[in-house]
């Protein structure tokens, strides 16, 4: 009894790494890592440093490098899930059962689905956005400084929820999207679902306030003169992302929060009994779903669009057309759910809609590709590694693409519904798109932030085998889904015939695995020959166009010491127009700068937000309580505090720009 | 006098952004609201044992429920012309009163529910009262959460006086407690009305 009350349902089966082999592993792998980097940090005595520098920050910039770093960790254990599926496939053939029971197989595929979506691509989104919306658009920083603090904590919690799910308790093993009735109480009884709904709450609350934050930079922000149509691609691309954040996120909200309330108080909106409906749950979820791609995959196309233009040193061809193309996505993506479900039974009628609303979608995506290719067409290409992501995505992303209006015909999507064709399709688009152009967005602006270039030759090889990579692994799901094989298989019949694909699928796992290495090692390398690799100019790739690169690298604090006045789509290119036929820059006169003071305000609420997670998920009613109590106090606490910001001087800024000119940073 | 007139400036430029960021939570709140919404659309034929909204329906109550909430929208905004005069007293008292009115809305919701569940109604026994109770308990729930912050104002309308912080703060609240009040009228005209037709 009194055990139930201090412990809620934990117990000695809530602990898998004290019988599972696997899982002990893990355990063991996490644990001398996490000792390493404590170690490592109390040696030199970093703790003060990283409380004050970087867990209380409120600048975008080191946001952002914290949810590169949030991505970049996530983004490897999610490979790891899908390493561990691609081998178990490879070899579960037959009278083989492969190394993974089923229960366990299940955990793998919806933790690689949950951890890609809401714990890379997201974090790694709102890391670029950090990274380059306040620069682009000459900010001293974002609208709301300490929101934006929260929402990264919120979001790291999150993730936290889903890692702590390794080792306490066991995770969802219902696929990415939880469809109920298996989600609900009667079909998975465990804290799985729980730990799922939970980690996704907490951190879709982070992306929606984050979401929030960055419409109203957007809006309200940018620098005097940046009318909207001189506003960067990139920045357009954003505030269609957020939009669609703000109208979509809620709704992932709500229907989460109805499975709760379903699993917790034993409610009946999508259960089997009592009326429930569980078609509604899967109509929900991906009125939230689709956006959902279009919210990774735009911002993807913003970066292109900024990267294309630099490496040709050439204007984005079809600027305006760019935008509208943008914006006519942001609107279709709500009109095209139901294609995940064609197979559902809503009629041929509203099928014939959906499918077509879907095969639209593919014209203003065509329009983008082709401004791309038009504006490497007479242009001078650079062939840098964030152009290289870009080209190998043009290719890559026109197939994943075709493949998906071939299955936006409703009779077609019949035959392939919930295959390896399908899944072959979204990593097409997914990979292709979103993870190439975040890799592109993230070396184009890693020396704006850093002030040194990522190492080249590394990069290099890190792009060449995630691109092979990616088509060995890919392209023979596309044909064993042809074949008729379902998605989420973890043993198959040896007459199926598809087992010499899945092998040299696995054979394409390993490809990208050496990419990934490529890439932490890229990141040591770079780091190591920081003073060799210093980028002093401030326009690391000298094709820079837009205000970012007028600022030296890297960034000071304050971002902008004067505020730019912008009267074209290109200030900085026209500047340095100006500059090359003699025109004299006028020297700068600086002020006084405002400038918000650092928190741990967001970090405590995220903390004790995550106590009531873990509360709720184990049934642990002090916890819950102590947590909602801490969310209040933290606050509200912060609302009596006044002293919330300071000024630079303008003598400070001055010697800051000027030891930047000596090169002395 | 011109830096106090930059400070003026200053201060409209960052509340206008600071205000138009909460009209936009305010639209994304409205979002789940529209997802609750629809699910009582879906749902609310869904009885399952023959018990819907049409059988507890008292509009007289629900009407009483209504007329305290509308009532405390407008003491909110006798309060907020109060607070354009920097009459902090008057602010309050009107706070307070706005606060006993909303308390009385949450404690005519809460008699209805526990009436419910007490009768073996609750929100387990259909997907139709599921969807009900989620519904109406969510709003209810905001109004609670609304009722909690206008503590907090009141405690900080003693501690700052009218300062620019504390006005900026009773404008969310405002905006959020009027927004309350729109939700409630679709629920009444959708849940109650219509339930009871």
């Amino acid at each position: 009894m009194f055990e139930k009350l201090l412990f809620g349902n934990l117990n000695y089966e809530a602990f898998p790494f004290l019988y599972n082999p696997i899982i002990t592993g893990a355990t063991i792998f996490t644990i001398l890592v996490g000792l390493i980097i404590l170690g490592v940090v109390t040696y030199n005595k970093l703790w003060v440093y990283i409380w004050k520098e970087w867990i209380t920050t409120i600048d975008h910039k080191k946001i952002g490098v914290m949810y590169m770093i949030l991505a970049f960790i996530m983004l490897f254990r999610g490979f790891c899930d899908a390493a561990l599926m691609r081998s178990q496939q490879a070899i579960a053939v037959g009278h083989s059962a492969g190394y993974l029971p089923p229960e366990h197989y299940d955990q793998i595929f919806t933790a690689h689905g949950v951890i890609m979506i809401f714990f890379m691509a997201m974090p790694f989104m709102f890391g670029l956005f950090n990274l380059a919306v306040p620069l682009q658009i000459g900010a001293r920083d974002v609208a709301y400084p300490y929101l934006n603090s929260l929402s990264f904590w919120l979001t790291a919690v999150g993730a936290g929820l889903v890692m702590i799910s390794l080792y306490v308790g066991e995770f969802a093993k219902t696929g990415w999207l939880a469809y109920p009735p298996l989600s609900g109480i009667v079909y998975s009884p465990g804290v799985g679902v729980d730990y799922y709904i939970w980690a996704v709450q907490i951190s879709g609350v982070g992306s929606l306030l984050s979401g929030i934050n960055f419409l109203v930079t957007i809006f309200k922000m940018r620098a005097p003169g940046m009318t909207l149509f001189k506003m960067p691609v990139f920045i357009w691309t954003v505030l269609c992302s957020c939009v669609l954040i703000i109208l979509a996120f809620p709704v992932l909200t709500a229907t989460l929060a109805l499975l709760f309330l379903d699993r917790f108080f034993g409610m009946h909106f999508f259960t089997m009994a009592f009326g429930g409906n569980a078609m509604m749950y899967i109509n929900l979820i991906w009125i939230w779903g689709h956006p959902e791609v279009y919210i990774l995959v735009l911002p993807a196309f913003g970066v292109f669009s900024e990267v294309v233009a630099n490496f040709c040193r050439k204007a984005l061809f079809g600027y305006h057309t760019m935008v509208w193309a943008t914006l006519s996505i942001t609107v279709l993506s709500f009109v095209v759910w139901l294609h995940h479900f064609f197979t559902m039974g809503a009629g041929a009628n509203v099928n014939a809609f959906f499918g077509i609303a879907t095969m639209i979608i593919a014209i203003p995506t065509g329009v983008k590709v082709f401004n791309w290719i038009f504006t490497m067409h007479h242009g001078r290409v650079h062939f840098a590694t964030p152009m290289l992501w870009t080209m190998g995505f043009i290719t890559t992303f026109a197939i994943g693409g075709m493949t998906g209006v071939l299955m936006s015909i409703p009779p077609v999507d019949f035959q392939v519904h919930n295959s390896l064709f399908l899944v072959a399709h979204f990593h097409n688009v997914i990979i292709g798109g979103v993870v190439f152009g975040y890799f592109a967005g993230f070396i184009y602006w890693f020396p704006k932030i850093f002030g040194y270039k990522l190492d080249e030759k590394l990069g290099k090889f890190a792009f060449w085998f995630w691109l092979v990579g990616f088509y060995v692994a890919f392209m023979p799901l596309y044909v064993v889904g042809l074949m008729g094989m379902t998605r989420r298989l973890n043993h198959y019949g040896e007459a199926t015939g598809w087992h010499p694909y899945l092998v040299v699928a696995a054979g394409g796992a390993v490809l990208i695995g050496i990419g990934i290495f490529f890439q932490f090692l890229q990141f040591y390398v770079s780091y190591k020959n920081r003073v060799k690799n210093r980028e002093q100019t401030g326009d690391a790739w000298e094709g820079g166009r837009t205000l970012e690169w007028s600022i030296p690298s890297p960034a000071p604090f304050y971002n902008f010491a004067v505020i730019p006045s912008v009267d074209t789509l290109y200030p900085f290119w026209q500047q340095k127009q100006k500059i090359a036929a003699g025109e004299k820059p006028v020297a700068p006169h600086y002020q006084d700068i405002h400038m918000p003071k650092n928190t741990a305000t967001g970090f405590w609420i995220a903390m004790f937000g995550g106590c009531v997670c873990f509360g709720l998920i184990w049934h642990i009613y002090w916890l819950i309580a102590v947590g909602l109590i801490g969310v209040f106090a933290a606050t509200i606490m912060r609302t009596f505090d006044t002293k919330i910001d300071y000024y630079v001087k303008a003598d400070e800024v001055t010697r800051t720009e000027n030891s930047y000119l000596k090169g002395a940073v | 006098m011109s830096t106090h007139e930059h400070h003026d400036h200053h201060q409209q430029e960052t509340d206008s952004r600071l205000v138009f960021g909460f009209w936009l939570y305010i639209m994304s709140d409205c979002l789940i609201f529209a997802s609750l919404f629809a699910a009582f659309a879906v749902l609310h034929n869904a009885t399952f044992d023959g018990f819907s909204v049409k059988q507890f329906t008292d509009l007289p109550y629900v009407l009483t429920e209504t007329l305290f909430l509308l009532a405390s929208s407008f003491t909110y905004g006798m309060a907020i012309l109060s607070l354009y005069k920097n009459n902090r007293n008057k602010v309050i008292t009107w706070l307070i009163i706005t606060f006993l009115l909303g308390l009385c809305f949450v404690a005519l919701e809460v008699n209805e529910f526990t009436h419910l569940i007490g009768e073996g109604h609750g929100p387990d026994s259909s997907a139709a009262m599921s969807s009900f109770f989620t519904l109406v308990g969510t709003h209810g729930f905001h109004v609670s959460m609304g009722l909690f912050w206008m503590l907090v104002m009141i405690i900080q309308l003693f501690v700052f006086n009218t300062s620019d912080a504390v006005k900026r703060r009773l404008t969310y609240l405002g905006l959020f407690w009027a927004f309350l009040d729109i939700v409630w009228i679709f629920v009444f005209s959708i849940v109650y009305l219509m339930g009871a037709i």
